[in-house]
């Protein structure tokens, strides 16, 4: 990670949020399409060595986005996205939890709503986000759900050892 | 019956509870002479915190003492840290990305 950039992460368990605060080193515009666009966000929202493969982008409010999570072994967890309000390279909300591959919900697990705002600082773009969830179990099950296996420090290390290979 | 560990630790009354016996154990009676409340209260609260096992009874002598679970409260904030790993993940990545269109974009 770039240590000039800000990374924020706070969460409070008493109003049950989590805030994240992160600085990009690009212009908003650049960083609001990385955020909205299918094929960007394919190529960096699935945590290596997870990948988002997306089925559906309707990016406007009432509109979804539908993908999964596709483990290195092919195993798919599939997500939805509801967009519920956009200014256009300001701010959005939404609402994701876990569905089908048709985009039905998936009613046993929990949905969390989600307020992103991108700030404008010249050559730097500021990402603000405030996750909201009705319980922390819920944030436990999300996490329980699909990332479990990915997030080992010998991971980790690997996507660095693969990095170099690639440079 | 197991409880919900969040919602243990919603409870103002309870973290209070938990902060003090963090310090050392304490018999029921010493902590509720920390609370203005009835000491059934109290107990209620610490049978919530003891069924959602943050805290454990042990008795010495004639008294029982009350104790926290170290490994039970590292839980919660274990989960919080992968939650985080997932995020600082993305955002690398993403910091690759618009490194390399920034790159594309001075070449032409």
């Amino acid at each position: 990670m770039n240590p000039n950039l800000l990374f924020d992460f706070t969460v409070n368990k008493e109003n049950k949020t989590i805030h994240v605060k992160r600085e990009f080193n690009a212009e908003l515009k650049l960083v609001w399409k990385a955020w909205t666009t299918a094929e960007i966000l394919d190529q960096w929202w699935g945590p290596a060595p997870w990948r988002a493969e997306t089925k559906l982008m309707d990016f406007r409010p009432g509109g979804y986005w539908l993908y999964a999570m596709v483990s290195p072994e092919g195993e798919k967890h599939w997500s939805r996205l509801n967009y519920l309000n956009i200014e256009t390279e300001k701010s959005f909300t939404s609402k994701d939890g876990f569905s089908d591959e048709n985009g039905v919900m998936n009613p046993d697990f929990p949905q969390n709503m989600w307020e992103n705002q991108f700030i404008d600082q010249k050559e730097k773009t500021l990402v603000s986000m405030v996750l909201r969830f009705d319980s922390l179990e819920d944030l436990e099950t999300i996490i329980a759900m699909g990332f479990k296996e990915g997030f080992t420090a010998g991971m980790n290390q690997l996507d660095v050892v693969l990095e170099n290979l690639k440079s | 019956m197991k409880r919900d560990i969040f919602q243990a630790i919603a409870d103002p009354t309870r973290r209070a509870i938990l902060t003090l016996i963090a310090l050392h154990a304490m018999t029921p009676n010493a902590l509720a002479e920390h609370f203005d409340m009835s000491r059934q209260a109290v107990s209620k609260h610490l049978r919530v915190l003891q069924e959602s096992e943050l805290i454990k009874a042990e008795q010495q002598g004639r008294e029982i003492y009350y104790q926290l679970e170290i490994e039970k409260m590292k839980e919660i904030d274990k989960w919080l840290e992968q939650f985080r790993k997932i995020w600082e993940k993305r955002f690398d990545q993403l910091d690759q990305y618009l490194s390399q269109v920034q790159k594309q974009n001075n070449e032409k």
